[in-house]
């Protein structure tokens, strides 16, 4: 009987799960949507993910080597590299990709403490700084396959659009954003996994319906519904980037309420907002509440806060 | 060293208004968007800072020490409405591209700051050389903040074209968010050559710290450099007499 007692220190429940085999089923789980952006866009797409990629991964490395502490190996810098080339469009210049990577690694993460202490989703914070300063490339999604405006802004100059393509991906955007199916492909991946659960883009996307049945001008209307939620890069936001562990909520009502920050702020940016899209600001605006959200929904420790009989 | 002298290192380099006070943030902020910019804006406050200083100074044994900010707001409004009416008549070009950041200068800190700190307790000429100091000091760190945002956000640095064609604007950075960038890049440098000197044992300890040598008021408690033997006698305020009044 005493063979079986075993002591240890806490924790007790331990799990096989580390930083790396996460971010490993991040990346698998992105990569369909990468091979249908390259399928779409042609080599160039390839091109530029790769080029994305070395420069997050080369500035991580820089990094480590100024600081004297190498954290390549947890291949957070992979992700943050993938996810903004996903959401660069194919005509992007290759300097802007590299520009986007050191960016949102030695900007947003490093310098505030790495990975776990970065205030907003790194791979985002780039893209919005791209976006800010380079409008005219970042919002051209001409390439040799597609060409004109992307659905969204069709959406919201008020014409038609088919939604059979933008489930399959056969459309203007980012060289992520466009394929719904295998945006849904990869969070299945990652909901079987574990890596990731409902809370936060179910409540998100659920809030944004609402929001878009309410102010969105068309009521419930069907067609406008599933036209926004397939388009744009909403799928991709509320997946991948919006369940980032670093920049979400880590307290369970903090996550619907996060979620329902997202939404709203989403619908608010794509039907009131000068531009078609706003996952992506909507997302970082929301990283930035994220420890007001936290300090308001703490739960109380167990015997704490009842009433004094 | 002489006095005024000293007074213009201090202002331009140790207790530079900008990178070590961190004073004055909203018109660093607002209107570096070019080297232009924040050049006229650094050195029309530091017009107002001179000339408030030296009639502060000169009016400090006037001025009754409970209305004293009041007296001091009338003073710099009076020279920052002066400037504001040359500005508009002589380069309406600058009159314009600061807009309200002119009349705002009456309530910039740094003009405040040293009118309390210094002018009102110290004679005229260092008062003056105070103020140019500081002025020069605020110049020069919104000019380096506007040149390095006019070049990366538009490819020039005092409207000159330094950047080749190639070079594709970054433009953030010459809206706000590109301040922010700038100026902490700048200020990081600038603790970087602190603790480089530091480490290589000259005494830094006023970079930074932004030393007033006002000992009394300090909270640094593990500062080497205690100035109570150069500081005129302190002023003993008497608790029992402020009550009779």
């Amino acid at each position: 009987m005493s063979d079986l007692m075993k002591v240890s220190s806490n924790p007790h429940i331990r799990s096989q799960s580390t930083t790396s085999s996460i971010m490993m089923t991040v990346i698998l789980a992105l990569l369909p949507a990468a091979g249908v952006g390259v399928y779409n866009f042609g080599p160039k797409a390839l091109m530029l993910i790769l080029i994305t990629v070395f420069s997050t991964v080369l500035t991580e490395f820089l990094f480590g080597l100024l600081i004297k502490k190498q954290t390549v190996s947890d291949l957070s810098a992979v992700v943050t590299g993938l996810l903004l080339a996903l959401n660069l469009p194919v005509g992007a210049p290759w300097w802007m990709a590299v520009l986007g990577g050191v960016f949102a690694i030695l900007v947003v993460k490093c310098l505030f403490g790495g990975l776990g202490q970065n205030f907003m989703n790194p791979a985002l914070a780039a893209r919005c700084f791209l976006l800010i300063s380079f409008p005219a490339i970042m919002t051209d999604f001409t390439c040799d396959a597609y060409s004109g405006a992307t659905p969204l802004a069709l959406l919201k100059a008020g014409e038609d659009v088919d939604i059979m393509n933008m489930v399959t991906g056969h459309t203007a955007g980012t060289i992520g954003e466009t394929s719904m199916i295998a945006l849904i492909l990869g969070a299945c991946i990652l909901l079987v996994f574990g890596v990731i659960d409902l809370k936060v883009p179910g409540t998100y996307l659920v809030t944004f319906v609402i929001f878009l049945g309410i102010c969105g001008g068309h009521g419930f209307n069907p067609a406008f519904i599933s036209a926004h939620l397939a388009g744009g890069g909403l799928m991709l936001g509320a997946f991948f980037m919006a369940t980032d562990y670093v920049t979400r909520p880590v307290t369970k009502r903090g996550q619907y309420v996060y979620g329902a920050i997202l939404g709203v702020l989403t619908g608010i940016f794509r039907i009131f907002g000068p531009s078609a899209e706003g996952v992506s600001y909507a997302i970082i605006l929301s990283n930035l509440l994220v420890p007001l959200i936290e300090k308001s929904t703490m739960p109380k420790a167990f015997g704490k806060g009842g009433e004094r009989s | 060293m002489n006095k005024a002298g000293e007074r213009l290192v201090n202002g331009l380099v140790k207790e530079n208004p900008t990178f070590v006070l961190m004073l004055g943030m909203c018109p660093t902020l607002a209107v570096t968007t070019s080297a232009m910019n924040g050049l006229g804006m650094g050195l029309t406050t530091t017009v107002v800072l001179a000339l408030s200083n030296v009639i502060i100074s000169l009016l400090r044994g006037i001025i009754p020490d409970k209305v004293r900010i009041p007296a001091f707001i009338v003073i710099i409004a009076s020279f920052v409405t002066m400037v504001e009416l040359l500005l508009q008549a002589y380069i309406p070009a600058l009159y314009d591209s600061l807009g309200i950041y002119i009349p705002l200068i009456v309530v910039n800190c740094i003009i405040l700051g040293r009118a309390e700190a210094y002018a009102s307790k110290n004679p005229v000429v260092p008062s003056f050389f105070d103020g140019l100091g500081m002025g020069l000091g605020f110049s020069f760190a919104l000019t380096c903040i506007g040149a390095l945002r006019e070049l990366l956000g538009s490819g020039k640095v005092f409207d000159f074209q330094v950047m080749p064609d190639s070079f594709v604007p970054v433009g953030i950075f010459v809206l706000a968010p590109g301040a922010f960038f700038v100026l902490a890049a700048l200020t990081a440098l600038q603790n970087l050559i602190k603790i480089r000197s530091e480490k290589a044992g000259k005494d830094a300890s006023k970079i930074q710290s932004g030393c007033s040598e006002d000992c009394m008021n300090c909270r640094d408690t593990g500062c080497s450099r205690r100035f109570y033997g150069e500081k005129e006698e302190m002023e003993i305020i008497d608790l029992r007499k402020e009550e009779d009044e």
